[in-house]
């Protein structure tokens, strides 16, 4: 195995970074400055404005301080879902497998879509697109679905959101831990220097989903027709992403304008994703002799492409969905203010 | 005292749509939804001390359960201010937020960990929430199984353990069976024993006397007042007569939403006085065992045939004593136009110490309608020389039998 030295310890430094940035004081003595009063001062009570309306930051730290709440709540939604299921959590590799076999059918077979190891390239962007789509689709309904939570007991609401992120999360950690095996026993490798980009890629893919997750879970409550058009935009949404076509093919059709495509934060997430496990340059003991390039030039992935676009790309979404989080918490605040009247 | 929950000028505003459905389509064309303003707190202003019990006294649609739903922080108020200190544990419903599907235990940890609790510290409380609950059986069973009773005190015991400074409590309590109510009740005395303060939203005036340091009467989103028990219980029946008095001249059929303790009172027949007569007119008390008369005098608006005269007579917890009428006597009373006076004379009244509350009634056959209504408004007093203890002069003789009885030496 070829491994650099620095990866998996740059990939931990860039998430606690982010982490930090997230939470604010989660580096700090968060729990003693607890605003909530759960805090043992020993003195007397602290005193909390129950009415007040909490800041993104604030919200951010509740939901640090209400952190095991999250786990139990990831947990039971995945228990609650494999209960009584002979195959549990097969399903939840079931649904990736059905999808590659029709897709390679379709695009590879039939339509003979000219891109090698298309199985490889196929998941490669399809766990990440799945993971955002269906971390949207539960985090939009989760206020809905919890009303009788929601109506009766105080809690960082936007919890129920995340825990639905959360358990999208634990679904494609499986998928990519059965994908990695795969790829490990037909000797493909993936491209070690990218790894780190495609960790934070995933990190900047769970932020936006938590921020637009967030902000349609509060707008659902009050047009329940979110949920539906959620839908219909997400299945647009996964065609105008480049996941079983070759970026390129897009790319062309805009010409001069490519850059556009960047406006679809998911695009470069994808691309960094197939870039890293599919890495056709560096492939398995039989294609290790190819010339760096070899991806390049069949236009699968962007021509020009080094690992500083990719990191760029990532970087910039990153800075998006951090804004967009902050909105999201902004708006989420102000539309619960009559969630328990409205459910 | 420092003060545990202040609630400053609070108002909440609901928006009532007209139309139900609320899709996009139409928020889009319309450019907004036609809406009114509906005001279901109004200013409303108290505080509640550490170590206090304040009971939420209103009928239904009164604001009660939304200005508790404010201090739980579940609504956020339109204005105003709610400062709390201390932890604070809602309990609105029991057993909110479990799962069906999962067993006892995995629901005592997820609503542990939504009321606030770490796994470490539900773990500590665990054995005292299952033996409160009485479920140790059935603890690892889906909680699907469970019976009613089994969900409720298993809702009641999570929220009770979380150990917290301030309790906010709905009319949680009247679910459930009589043992299961009695020791909710016991669990909520130690409560107030251990120095806790509780806040509670009922409208069963007798646990309000039971339990409560104080109770807050609220009327269609304003404050009628904050007072005693007795006097916010009293406060709380004049107001749904008081309510009803508008009602019937303004707005009849929109008002009568249904809550089973409105009398409507017609006042075809009004009491214009009641005067308690005392056997010893020099004293303003009577003496156990000895008579007393109440005097409702009234005045016809116009001829009734047939009218209801009732008295009941409560003690200061509320509890309801004793109480007859002239439908339970068999005697039918017609009342012609004009004034008139109707006596109830108790030959013996056997009760002990205290002061007693009297409530009259002017109705017709069956209860409905109601003419006229005096709740607990007056009182008569009975002061006991002896030294027997109770509610009630049971006229008790000891027997001794195989031991030697000599008069107690002082």
């Amino acid at each position: 195995m070829r491994r650099s030295p620095s990866s998996p310890s740059s990939a931990r430094c860039i998430a606690g970074l982010l982490l930090s940035f997230l939470v604010p004081g989660s580096l700090g003595a968060l729990d003693t400055t607890l605003p909530d009063g759960s805090a043992d001062s020993g003195g007397a009570a602290p005193r909390h404005e129950i009415s007040a309306r909490p800041s993104p930051r604030q919200r951010l730290a509740d939901v640090w301080r209400y952190r095991e709440l999250l786990g139990n709540l990831i947990r039971k939604e995945l228990k609650v879902k494999y209960k009584n299921s002979a195959l549990g959590f097969l399903w939840s590799l079931l649904n990736p497998i059905l999808y590659l076999v029709v897709f390679w059918v379709v695009f590879d077979v039939v339509l003979g879509s000219g891109i090698p190891d298309f199985p490889v390239f196929l998941l490669a962007g399809l766990l990440p697109w799945n993971l955002f789509s269906t971390s949207l689709g539960s985090a939009t309904s989760s206020i809905v679905d919890n009303a009788s939570l929601v109506n009766k007991v105080r809690f960082p609401r936007e919890i129920l959101a995340l825990a639905g992120i959360g358990a999208a999360l634990v679904h494609f950690c499986l998928q990519a831990l059965v994908l990695i095996g795969a790829l490990g026993v037909f000797g493909f490798a993936p491209a070690w220097e990218y790894l780190p980009v495609v960790f934070l890629a995933l990190v900047v893919l769970l932020v936006l989903a938590a921020g637009l997750g967030i902000a349609l879970a509060g707008v659902n409550v009050y047009m329940r027709d979110t949920q539906h058009l959620l839908e219909l935009v997400l299945l647009a949404w996964f065609w105008i992403t480049p996941i079983v076509y070759q970026y390129q093919l897009l790319a062309d059709k805009l010409a001069e304008k490519s850059s556009l495509l960047l406006l679809n934060p998911m695009l470069p997430i994808v691309l960094v994703f197939q870039r890293g496990i599919w890495n056709h340059t560096a492939t398995g003991p039989t294609s290790g002799g190819r010339l760096a390039g070899a991806v390049e030039s069949n236009g699968v992935l962007p021509p020009d492409a080094t690992l500083w676009w990719y990191l760029r790309n990532v970087l910039i979404i990153g800075a998006v969905a951090v804004g967009l989080l902050a909105g999201a918490l902004w708006l989420f605040g102000r539309l619960e203010d009559n969630f328990a009247e409205e459910l | 005292m420092a003060v545990a929950i202040e609630v400053d000028t609070v108002s909440k505003r609901f928006r009532l749509y007209q139309e139900q459905v609320q899709s996009l389509k139409e928020r889009i064309i319309k450019g907004h939804v036609p809406h009114e303003d509906f005001w279901a707190l109004r200013n409303i202003s108290f505080d509640v001390k550490e170590g206090e019990t304040v009971g939420l006294l209103g009928h239904n649609g009164s604001g009660k359960s939304t200005l508790l739903k404010c201090v739980a922080g579940i609504l956020r108020p339109t204005s105003g201010r709610i400062v709390a200190s201390g932890r604070m544990a809602s309990l609105l419903e029991l057993g909110a937020g479990f799962h069906p599907e999962l067993t006892g235990r995995e629901n005592v940890y997820l609503n542990g960990s939504i009321l606030g609790l770490s796994k470490a510290e539900i773990s500590r409380v665990f054995d005292d929430i299952v033996a409160f609950a009485e479920i140790e059986p059935f603890i690892d069973n889906q909680v699907k199984h469970f019976s009613s009773g089994m969900y409720a005190r298993l809702g009641f015991a999570v929220a009770v353990n979380v150990d917290p400074d301030v309790l906010v409590i709905d009319e949680v309590l009247s679910v459930g069976d009589e043992a299961f109510q009695r020791k909710c009740i016991n669990r909520i005395k130690r409560f107030q024993a251990e120095g806790r303060t509780i806040l509670f939203v009922t409208h069963a005036a007798d646990t309000v006397r039971q339990i409560c340091d104080r109770a807050v009467v609220l009327d269609h989103g304003r404050m009628v007042i904050d007072a005693e028990p007795g006097i916010a219980v009293r406060a709380f029946r004049e107001t749904l007569l008081e309510r009803d008095d508008v009602a019937t001249d303004t707005d009849a059929e929109g008002d009568a939403d249904g809550s089973g303790s409105e009398r409507r009172r017609t006042l075809k027949i009004r009491i214009t006085d009641v005067v308690v007569d005392y056997p010893d007119p020099s004293r303003r008390h009577l003496l156990p065992g000895e008579s007393l008369a109440v005097r409702v005098r009234y005045q016809a608006a116009e001829a009734v045939d047939e009218a209801v005269f009732g008295v009941a007579v409560y003690d200061i917890k509320g509890d309801n004593i004793f109480g007859i009428n002239t439908e339970l006597l068999d005697l039918a009373v017609a009342v012609p136009t004009g004034e008139g006076e109707v006596a109830f004379c108790f030959d013996s009244v056997p009760l002990l110490d205290g002061t007693y509350f009297l409530t009259i009634g002017i109705h017709h056959p069956g209860g409905d309608p109601v003419f006229d209504w005096v709740e607990q408004r007056h009182t008569f007093e009975v002061v006991n020389p002896g030294r027997t203890d109770g509610l009630v002069d049971l006229g008790a003789r000891v027997e001794v039998r195989g031991a030697t009885v000599a008069a107690a030496t002082k």
